[in-house]
């Protein structure tokens, strides 16, 4: 069974280093840049994992993941956010809107990987 | 032979004169209109001339042709007092006038604490002192009278009669003159004027007859004085302690005469006519006592012996025939001694009225007097009432003395009473140390020697004993009137001027010096005798002003200088005034006075103002200590005040300097925040496919390829913003320094379009017009430049036409030369195209090159360059206009 995952993302070369990390690793990986319909998108997908920037155009990433966490069976979704902007009120803030990893930009492709991989596991034991 | 009938019609003709000029200066007076010509220095000097009664007019000729020139002291006295004193004439004036005096006797009792006894000592003093001068003008037109009633062959012509209805006809003519209205400054411009007319037909008629005598009878200059040295008039010896004595008597009397002092300083409008008087008054003097001697010499030459000379002037042109000279004359010598009548029965009547029956009236009545119009009718009838009594007591003088007395005689022996005065007043004004009771001592002292070695010795007719004036009193002969203390030799005036006077002073300085002043004398003797520091000088005159002076000075110290002058300037504007001082209105007085007693109470503030304004008990000083202790306090209570108004202010700019550092950390902190963002982006990218390039085996070279063209075009980005923020960084702390060069629009244009569409596939079409575009330009070329290419790359980059075309048009107005750059895109939303100029400001993120700092830096540039940038609507597509202001094209035209 293959892992999907949503990649919510508006700067291009970003997504496709994610992209070719993810697809390398396994992951069949969704991606979006606009952040207005982005809930819309990570429901119809149903993934096994989120990976959300905060900086996006029409809704940023943490009204986004607010308003995922309130639909019912999203509650508990892995939900990796990373930002640009790494200042420790994001961190609260995130935290706070429910988030299940945190990491800021930029980022070593190692790390990102071992989170998506400790976060799909942590889901798969529950 | 001029019949009585006709000289009666003549006179009461001229009463009615007087009483029309009287009437109309007064109205007048009353509308404003004429005032300059009323309030002029002449008629102050004309009205000076009361001095010269019937005394000087008919009595000189019969005093030289009796004494030869010893006359000339009479006109000597006042003549050195003008010319000579002038200044403490004028500090007599401004005592006068800021003390709201009314009278001698008032002053006299204002200067010593207000005493009333001093008052009715000297009212007293004034009434007997000048009965005898009275006396002396019913006399003197008695006999004038008499002259023409023995001329007249119908005539039944009795003097006892005569005098009567004289002394009652002046009654009438001085209270119908001088109580027709109640002036609160005793002013009367009616009667000043009337006397002033007077003043002129004296001099005219005295003139006429000097000139008649001279070149009508004598045959000139040179005959009169042949005439003259062959005189008797020629041979009297001038006796030093006789003139000298005189001199100072008329001096003396020049000053303290009651109607010298109504004219001298109740009536005086301007301290400054005192100048002109100074020398105005001794030539009418001089011009009157002119002709006396060759009147007298030719008189007693020509007329038969036993002849009155004191009638001269009458009679010598009545014995040639000269009826209308003489009738002139006649009118002159009426002249004067109508005017010195009225005058002196209403400064009298004032005295005897405001010191004597009112305070009388007052202690009759209980709880005083409530309604002030039944108050000013006891005062008018009490005045009527004073001037009868003083006629009466001049007409029974006159009957008492047996009207046998020379004139002259009579008019010494009132100088002499009223000159006991002197002391008291001099003392009052130079000397602080003057007391009440050294005034009361020596006034006592002086007038009760001056009764005893010379009214009562000329009174005759038993009224001393004639063994007294022999023997002595009792048979002690030291206490002989004539000769005090044994003291004999001396001419009767001579002893009784120096017993009296030298007496008088005595005692007033001793008196002075060891009794103690209350403190009401202590403040009135230092505004008496430092009056020029205290009032205004010659420009506040006028009462009003001086008032307001007086006001604003005290307000200053209540209220503090500024706030007080704003409060006079702004009433004084609301009045119209053109000073900065208003007219002292009841209506500005009640709005000052809410004012003070804001700060001092309203009773003390009603109290300061009446003292101003209506003349209370308390002195003016007395009063500024008052405020002076408030004003300090109020100081006091003020500096606190701006202290805590200091702290709060202080408070208040850190408050706001903390507000400010806040909304700076703010920004810096969201800046910061923005920078972080901008930096962290490219370097993800260039991280990530750093370590897939490390990490990856078997990438494809391809890939390998982009990978490496992607951290390369994310490390130019990076590169780029640095350069922008540095760029920004310096242009927002104006640390730039432009560099000013001359060059042309249009190669600007040129190399800006090629910079800015260079290295893309499909640069859109730059459509312009080159004719417009040949503005010669004097600024930052470079500058310039980069805010043009800015504008094209943006266009290049956001522009969403199918076929992306850029229109540049250039427009020069007046004052701008504008360059718009428009393309054919969607342009920017509406809610956008403010936004567009802040920093990190992007409206879509596709495509986007930069960090969104490129309008910003657009925007501080043109404000370096004296213009703007701004983005225009309603052109179709997105369009921004470059404004340079046309001084820097056109410099270079």
């Amino acid at each position: 069974m293959s892992r999907r995952v949503v990649l919510i993302e508006d700067e291009p070369n970003i997504i496709e280093a994610i992209r070719f990390l993810l697809t390398r690793d396994g992951w069949q990986v969704e991606t979006h840049s606009d952040g207005a319909d982005a809930v819309e998108v990570i429901r119809a997908a149903n993934p096994d994992l989120v990976i959300l920037d905060v900086m996006l155009p029409g809704k940023n990433g943490m009204d986004i993941l607010k308003d995922l966490r309130e639909i019912e069976g999203f509650e508990t979704l892995p939900v990796l956010m990373l930002t640009a902007r790494g200042q420790a009120k994001d961190r609260e803030m995130a935290e706070k809107a429910g988030v299940s990893r945190f990491m800021t930009k930029p980022f070593s492709n190692a790390e990102v990987m071992d989170a998506v991989r400790d976060l799909h596991a942590q889901a798969s034991q529950q | 032979m001029a019949s009585l009938n006709l000289l009666i019609l003549v006179c009461l003709g001229y009463v009615v004169l007087l009483f029309l000029v009287a009437f109309a200066a007064d109205r007048f007076a009353a509308q404003g209109a004429g005032a300059r010509w009323l309030r002029s220095p002449l008629v102050y000097t004309l009205s000076l001339s009361i001095y010269c009664t019937a005394w000087t007019f008919y009595g000189a000729v019969g005093y030289a042709a009796r004494s030869g020139l010893e006359f000339v002291t009479i006109y000597l006295g006042p003549s050195l007092v003008m010319m000579a004193w002038w200044w403490g004439l004028r500090k007599l004036v401004r005592v006068g006038r800021s003390q709201r005096v009314t009278s001698i006797a008032d002053l006299i009792s204002s200067r010593y604490g207000k005493s009333n006894l001093l008052a009715i000592g000297v009212t007293v003093l004034a009434v007997i002192g000048v009965t005898p001068y009275i006396a002396l003008q019913l006399q003197s037109i008695t006999l004038s009278f008499s002259i023409f009633a023995e001329a007249d062959p119908n005539g039944t012509y009795s003097a006892e009669r005569s005098v009567f209805w004289v002394a009652a006809g002046l009654a009438v003519f001085a209270i119908l003159f001088g109580t027709r209205n109640l002036d609160a400054n005793e002013r009367h411009h009616g009667v000043v004027t009337a006397v002033a007319l007077e003043a002129v037909v004296k001099l005219v008629a005295l003139v006429a007859v000097g000139i008649f005598v001279v070149w009508g009878l004598a045959g000139g200059i040179g005959a009169t004085l042949d005439r003259i040295d062959a005189s008797k008039i020629g041979q009297w010896q001038v006796e030093s302690g006789r003139w000298a004595t005189i001199t100072f008597l008329s001096a003396a009397a020049f000053l303290c005469l009651p109607r010298m002092f109504q004219v001298m300083v109740v009536e005086n409008v301007d301290e400054r006519h005192l100048r002109i008087a100074s020398w105005a008054f001794p030539l009418y003097l001089l011009i009157m006592s002119l002709f006396v001697v060759p009147i007298a010499a030719v008189g007693l030459d020509i007329m038969p012996e036993g002849a009155n000379p004191d009638l001269f002037v009458l009679t010598v042109p009545l014995s040639q025939g000269q009826e209308t000279l003489a009738m002139l004359s006649f009118l002159g010598g009426f002249s004067s001694a109508t005017s010195m009548v009225i005058v002196a029965a209403m400064a009298l009547s004032t005295m005897v009225s405001n010191h004597i029956v009112m305070p009388i009236w007052l202690n009759s009545r209980e709880g005083g007097a409530s309604v002030s119009g039944d108050v000013r009718n006891v005062v008018l009838m009490a005045r009527r009432i004073s001037i009868a009594v003083v006629m009466a007591f001049g007409y029974f003088y006159y009957t008492l003395s047996g009207g046998g007395a020379a004139l002259a005689a009579i008019g010494l022996v009132s100088f002499g009473g009223i000159a006991q005065i002197l002391p008291a007043m001099l003392g009052g004004l130079f000397w602080r140390g003057a007391t009440r009771t050294g005034a009361l001592a020596g006034l006592t002292v002086g007038f009760g020697l001056w009764v005893y070695t010379m009214l009562l010795p000329n009174l005759g007719g038993g009224v001393m004993p004639q063994i007294w004036l022999t023997e002595g009193p009792l048979g002690i002969g030291w206490l002989r009137p004539t000769a005090l203390f044994g003291i004999e030799g001396l001419d009767p005036t001579v002893h009784a001027v120096l017993w009296s006077m030298g007496l008088n002073t005595l005692f007033f300085c001793a008196a002075s010096l060891v009794s103690f002043p209350s403190p009401l004398e202590r403040l009135q003797g230092a505004q008496f005798v430092n009056v020029f520091e205290h009032s205004a000088g010659p420009r506040g005159w006028t009462g009003s002003v001086a008032q307001s002076e007086d006001l604003m000075i005290m307000s200053q110290r209540i209220l503090g200088g500024e706030e007080a002058r704003a409060l006079f300037l702004r009433e004084a504007r609301r009045q119209g005034a053109r000073g900065h001082l208003p007219d002292p209105t009841p209506g500005f007085l009640e709005r000052l006075e809410r004012e003070l007693s804001g700060s001092v109470g309203a009773a003390a503030a009603h109290a300061m103002i009446g003292q101003i304004v209506g003349g209370s008990s308390v002195s003016v000083e007395d009063l500024w200590a008052v405020a002076d202790e408030t004003a300090q306090m109020l100081e006091y209570s003020n500096q606190l005040e701006a202290k805590s108004d200091e702290l709060s202010r202080t408070a208040k700019k850190l408050r706001d300097a903390n507000e400010k550092l806040t909304h700076i950390s703010l920004q810096k902190d969201a800046f910061l925040s923005q920078v972080s963002h901008e930096l962290r982006t490219p370097m993800t990218s260039i991280r990530a496919f750093s370590e897939i390039l490390r990490d990856t085996d078997g990438l494809a070279d391809e890939d390998k390829t982009r990978y490496a063209a992607i951290i390369h075009g994310e490390a130019q980005r990076l590169t780029r913003l640095l350069d922008d923020l540095l760029d920004l960084s310096v242009l927002e702390s104006g640390q730039v320094s432009l560099n000013t060069g001359a060059g042309n629009l249009g190669d600007v244009l040129d190399h800006s379009v090629s910079t800015a569409l260079a290295g893309w596939d499909t640069p859109l079409q730059v459509q312009r017009r080159r004719t417009d575009e040949d503005v010669p330009l004097e600024t930052d070329l470079d500058r310039l430049a980069q805010v043009f290419i800015n504008l094209i790359a943006n266009a290049q980059k956001y522009c969403d036409a199918e076929r992306p075309g850029l229109q540049i048009v250039v427009q020069q107005t007046p004052d701008f030369l504008h360059v718009d750059f428009v393309d054919n895109g969607s342009g920017i939303p509406e809610d956008a195209q403010q936004m567009v100029f802040e920093k990190f400001a992007r409206v879509s993120t596709e495509k986007a090159g930069g960090a969104g700092l490129g309008l910003a830096i657009c925007r501080e540039i043109m404000q370096r360059l004296g213009g703007d940038v701004s983005y225009l609507r309603g052109r179709g597509g997105g369009a921004f206009r470059v404004s340079l202001p046309a001084a820097l094209s056109l410099a270079a035209q």
